[in-house]
């Protein structure tokens, strides 16, 4: 791990100063945790095709895919992990899964 | 009105959860633990508690029951012996991880195979490395007022950790004896309000129990548990004074009789103790200048206090109801550790007893004490009331 890595983790507490028991007691920490970086297929969502129905929000276990009005919008990139199951129930195929490290340098 | 009744040890400790009155008592019969919870169950039924019984399909779910309700903010108990403590076994893990407070009463039992209902201590004994407290009483009396105290202990602040005030199985629980249950009001304020800091049902401080710890925080969290113990020593006497207030005697970690000039000394735990009494008794007449250190807490472990109480011995016996196979007998174990940083250095001999409900009486004892009064200990572990 390169130095500059090293220092975007987070110092983390020692013993007197955390929960008893791993309790977590500052919800929500799901937001702390970008679980994005897990990802190794990327949905790549066809706007155009798109007909917001909505299908895809209603599935996304991570509810990372967020909504507008009556419009979906742009995936959460720093929470999806690329499990592929918004482009599974897509019922007009306006998003298909793609390798994460074509997006990536 | 404190008047002595003929109660079994099971019924006391039925008796002492009448006045704790938890919120939640989830249990399983198993012999013989059965009559504590079939006692306190009569209370539910008869209308003089108001604690929710629940009934479950094993010893497994009757602790995951109680470990889910203490983080609902209940007060909350279970009992067992043996069998159904072994497959509790992972939920003692839980419990004592999530820093659950609970109390658990144990009338210690020989474990499978081959299968016995008897008493002997390898059921409490195979569970010391599970992160709870370990309390042993020596008889009815005792059985009740420890579990008073624990219910204190496990909820203070500074340790948040779950306790096991054990009894001899059968010999205690169901002898009868006379027992004094003491008042409910004073017993009921010396219990208190409960005030578990964590409840998942507060949803407007919302908080995550039992969520996945790896490499990186697992080791902090098993770290406090250790200070948890450590804290044991610091808060235990003060509750102990309190308590000793309403019923006159006052828990230590260790009871020391007549062990200040003792040349020889036997130690033990648990029902055996009153045996013993009674053989020192017996030499202390003739002039033989003999103790008994009888440990109350074996979890946490007072090496320091236990390395006082043998000093100036000439020769000690520890008796274990338990046998470790492949490493000395456990409290013989703990006895070794404490001296290894005491000046006094007495002759130590190793006995493992009561294995099955093996019968010990005062003849064996008084056998011991003979045998360290000649200074003679053979250097390896020996058994009581064995057939070679």
């Amino acid at each position: 791990m390169s130095e500059k890595k090293r220092k975007q983790t987070p110092a983390k507490k020692g013993w007197k100063d955390i929960a008893i028991g791993g309790i977590i007691e500052n919800a929500p920490t799901s937001l702390v945790n970008k679980t994005g970086d897990w990802r190794a297929f990327r949905p790549v969502w066809d706007k155009e095709k798109c007909i917001n129905c909505m299908i895809c929000v209603a599935y996304c276990p991570d509810m990372c895919i967020p909504v507008e009005g009556d419009k979906r919008k742009e995936t959460d990139f720093d929470y999806c992990k690329g499990c592929g199951i918004c482009a599974t129930v897509c019922p007009v195929k306006c998003i298909k899964m793609e390798e994460e490290g074509k997006f990536r340098e | 009105m404190n008047k002595a009744q003929p109660l079994t040890g099971a019924g006391a400790v039925s008796q002492a959860m009448r006045q704790i009155d938890p919120d939640v008592v989830a249990a399983y019969p198993i012999t013989p633990q059965s009559p504590i919870v079939e006692g306190f169950a009569r209370f539910v039924a008869d209308g003089k508690v108001r604690a929710e019984m629940i009934r479950v399909e094993s010893e497994h779910s009757a602790l995951s029951a109680v470990v889910g309700s203490a983080f609902a903010g209940a007060r909350t108990m279970t009992a067992t012996s043996s069998a159904g403590l072994a497959l509790m076994h992972e939920i003692l893990g839980v419990a004592s991880g999530l820093r659950a407070p609970i109390v658990m009463p144990i009338a210690n039992r020989a474990l499978s195979a081959p299968i016995n209902i008897h008493c002997d201590h390898s059921d409490t004994m195979g569970a010391r490395e599970m992160g709870w407290m370990q309390v042993y009483a020596e008889n009815a009396q005792e059985a009740y007022e420890n579990t008073l105290l624990s219910m204190r202990l496990a909820e203070h602040k500074d340790v948040l950790t779950p306790i096991m005030p054990c009894m001899d199985g059968f010999i205690t629980s169901h002898g009868v004896e006379n027992v004094v249950i003491h008042d409910d009001a004073p017993v009921k304020e010396f219990i208190g309000e409960y005030k578990f800091p964590f409840n998942l049902l507060d949803y407007k401080h919302p908080i995550t129990v039992g969520a996945i710890e790896l490499t990186d925080y697992l080791f902090e969290t098993k770290r406090q548990q250790v200070e948890a113990m450590e804290q044991v020593p610091k808060v235990l006497p003060g509750i102990a004074k309190e308590l000793a207030k309403i019923t006159g005697n006052e828990f230590d970690v260790v009871e020391e009789y007549h062990t200040n000039d003792a040349d020889a000394i036997v130690m033990t735990m648990s029902s055996a103790s009153g045996t013993t009494k009674t053989v020192v008794d017996k030499l202390r007449k003739e002039g033989k200048k003999v103790g008994l250190l009888k440990l109350r807490m074996f979890r946490p472990f007072s090496y320091e206090r236990v390395a006082k109480a043998l000093e100036g011995a000439k020769a000690v016996a520890v008796l274990d109801r338990a046998a470790s196979y492949g490493a000395h007998a456990p409290i013989y174990s703990d006895v070794l550790n404490a001296l290894f940083d005491s000046s006094s250095k007495p002759k130590l001999q190793s006995y493992v007893f009561g294995i099955g409900g093996r019968d010990v009486s005062d003849f064996h004892i008084e056998a011991v004490f003979e045998k360290l009064l000649k200074g003679e200990v053979t250097g390896r572990e020996e058994y009581i009331n064995l057939r070679e």
